[in-house]
């Protein structure tokens, strides 16, 4: 008894400093901008939306279109997309076993790049709504082509992981020969591959939600099921989990949720492995925990890439890979480094 | 077996006859180029013009005799040859170049180059825009001179270039009736149009997710400066991206540019038309997109620096006069 009140303090606190950092996050990234609207009066249009707040503000109708029709649209976008990501690479993490593994693995960036290539060479009679489909499809499809192949060669998840890198390392190559063979395209192909939530919509945000939100509540109710499983199949067997059944409905269900971030945003890496790392320094090992501190951290920690990726070099912009795995991984180095005990 | 026999009959004499035009032509253009060099050049038909040794960008270049079988790895510089009247020298074009539609487009490619395939067209001349895979190096090797004719910086580059492939074909003479031509129409085009406009202002995208832009350095931006016209994306240079910075959309928006120009409109290159530029949230609060302004270009003769130029400058023109209307 003592022990689970030990632990449940710290996980409260865990949430308390996951959840302030995102609203924090957000509201930094709402009032900054290479727009320069001024940051009182865009407060005031804020809390002029909340229900039963009528305050006044000195916003044009042009700022307001900025605001609500640009920043606001990709800052919940950026919410969504590294909530995903984060979810994704934890509940990867958690069906491998493995801290390494992260939510691009098992074919699905592979299979977007693929999908959003063989949409912007021979579907470009379509308009440019074909890609974020295609990239959609193409994650999906490249999960299950690795988990098929990885299953027939046996059940294990080393296996299931090296299939997944075979496949991968297949479907880029597939993708690179078509990038190759169309030259006029690479640039296109180029940037879809970069990441970016610059054309950020509210559309974008309403089209994957339904996707989001059945993918992430699937996977957070498995935090109990992945922390049996970490004990070993053995123990789960016991214990009256389905090993393989856990890992099929939790691969399924990241590979949705990664797939969704993927559709609006392109390749964003770094997410996905290292906020789960960030969540376990924080919270401990326990899924139960790990999967929505994720949810949380992540989506503040992409809010806050994004904002850095367009302001400071504002009115120019960073991709934002670049930003989460140029200012991140000096930052995760340095929490590895002074938080020693907590993790796994 | 009747059709199929007639049709059989049909292919030959369509073969016939483009057997018959193929000879037409050569022989409508060697006369051509011995009137040319007639007409001014000190020099006679095909002979004293070489050997001729020309500076390009990977350094000098002998040419001993006029070339015959030239391979051309760069749709720029496809355009250039044949706007010389090097069309009939010409034994393989790169598959991007597609333009003019005669131009024999092949399977070779300018950004990976494959050696064997090149030496394949058993070419006198290569001409292409960068040196990648080692083509330099290796066409050296097999004894073939190469130009590497690279993206123009100004339009003086592209003047230059398009006299430098004139001369490394023995076609000087056209070269520089072209060179002049293009300054003409498009001295004739600032004029009416007039250089300049410091109240309007224009956004130039060449991709959109992310919106990357041009500066006025550039030489795109120094093609729309010809009219005088205000860059939004200036603002944002920076020496690390060349002058091709990527542009918040809320900047975009908040610049309120008067004019923009699509280089990415056409289907093969994303797409974004002025209508999917007018439903992009919020951007109905530009200028441009109000007053219709927003100019889906050729975007092959946009980022190409080619003979071409002229039919991109009238297109910037048309807008500015349009805008300022």
């Amino acid at each position: 008894m003592t022990r689970t009140r030990g632990r449940r303090r710290p996980a409260a606190r865990a949430y308390g400093v996951a959840a302030a950092f995102l609203v924090a996050a957000t509201l930094i990234s709402a009032l900054v901008g290479a727009a320069d609207l001024n940051p009182v009066a865009t407060l005031a249009a804020l809390l002029d939306k909340i229900p039963f707040v009528h305050l006044p503000s000195s916003l044009s109708p042009l700022d307001r279109a900025v605001l609500f029709d640009i920043r606001l649209p990709r800052i919940t976008l950026a919410i969504m997309v590294g909530g995903l990501l984060s979810v994704a690479g934890a509940g990867y993490q958690g069906v491998f076993r493995n801290p390494l593994v992260d939510s691009g693995m098992l074919g699905a960036s592979a299979g977007a790049g693929l999908g959003a290539t063989l949409a912007i060479v021979y579907l470009s009679s379509l308009g440019p709504a074909a890609v974020p489909v295609a990239a959609f499809v193409g994650s999906l499809a490249g999960v299950m082509i690795a988990y098929l192949s990885g299953a027939v060669a046996s059940n294990g998840t080393a296996t299931l992981l090296l299939a997944g890198v075979a496949v991968g390392l297949f479907l880029t190559a597939v993708q690179t020969y078509l990038m190759q063979r169309s030259a006029q395209d690479l640039q296109q192909i180029y940037f879809w591959l970069l990441g970016s939530l610059s054309g950020a919509t509210w559309q974008q945000a309403a089209e994957i939600l339904p996707y989001a939100a059945v993918s992430v509540t699937i996977v957070l109710l498995h935090g109990r099921h992945l922390d049996v499983l970490s004990v070993g199949d053995e123990e789960a067997r016991a214990l009256g989990v389905r090993p393989a059944r856990v890992r099929l409905v939790v691969i399924a269900a990241s590979a949705l949720a990664a797939a969704s971030a993927v559709a609006v945003s392109g390749l964003i890496g770094f997410v996905g492995i290292v906020v789960p790392h960030l969540a376990r320094r924080l919270a401990g090992p326990s899924y139960r925990i790990v999967l929505p501190l994720s949810l949380l951290a992540g989506a503040g920690f992409l809010v806050l890439a994004d904002t850095v990726a367009r302001t400071v070099v504002a009115p120019a912009e960073l991709p934002i890979g670049v930003v989460t795995a140029l200012v991140g991984s000096p930052v995760f180095v340095w929490i590895l480094r002074s938080t020693r005990v907590v993790g796994t | 077996m009747i059709p199929r026999a007639s049709k059989l009959a049909a292919l030959t004499a369509v073969a016939a006859a483009a057997a018959l035009a193929g000879c037409a032509s050569a022989t409508s253009t060697s006369t051509s180029t011995a009137s040319g060099p007639a007409a001014g050049s000190p020099a006679a038909a095909g002979g004293p013009e070489f050997p001729v040794t020309l500076t390009a960008a990977n350094g000098p270049v002998t040419i001993k005799v006029k070339p015959a079988r030239i391979v051309s790895l760069a749709p720029t510089a496809t355009e250039d040859l044949y706007a010389v009247g090097a069309g009939p020298q010409v034994v393989a074009v790169d598959q991007n170049s597609d333009y003019p539609l005669t131009a024999k487009k092949t399977t070779l490619s300018g950004l990976t180059p494959n050696l064997e395939a090149i030496a394949r067209y058993q070419p006198d001349l290569v001409i292409s825009y960068q040196d990648a895979n080692g083509l330099v190096k290796g066409l050296k090797k097999l004894g073939i001179p190469v130009l590497i004719e690279p993206a123009a910086a100004t339009l003086n580059d592209a003047y230059a270039q398009i006299d430098q492939i004139g001369r490394a074909t023995g076609h000087l003479a056209q070269a520089q009736q072209t060179v002049t031509s293009m300054k003409a129409q498009i001295a004739a085009t600032v004029r009416r149009a007039g250089s300049s406009h410091p109240d309007l202002t224009y956004y130039w995208e060449l991709t959109a997710n992310p919106y990357y832009s041009v500066t006025s350095a550039t030489f795109i931006g120094q093609i729309v400066g010809l009219f005088g016209l205000k860059n939004i994306a200036n603002a944002a240079d920076k020496a690390s991206d060349g002058g091709y910075p990527q542009l918040s959309a809320e900047y975009i928006v908040k610049a309120q540019p008067q004019i923009i120009f699509l280089a990415d409109n056409q289907a093969a290159d994303g797409g974004q038309t002025p209508a999917v530029v007018a439903k992009r949230p919020g951007w109905s609060a530009i200028p441009a997109v109000q007053h219709d302004e927003v100019i889906g270009l050729n975007d092959d003769v946009a980022s190409r620096w080619g003979p071409r130029l002229p039919q991109l400058v009238a297109e910037i023109a048309q807008a500015v006069e349009r805008a300022s209307r």
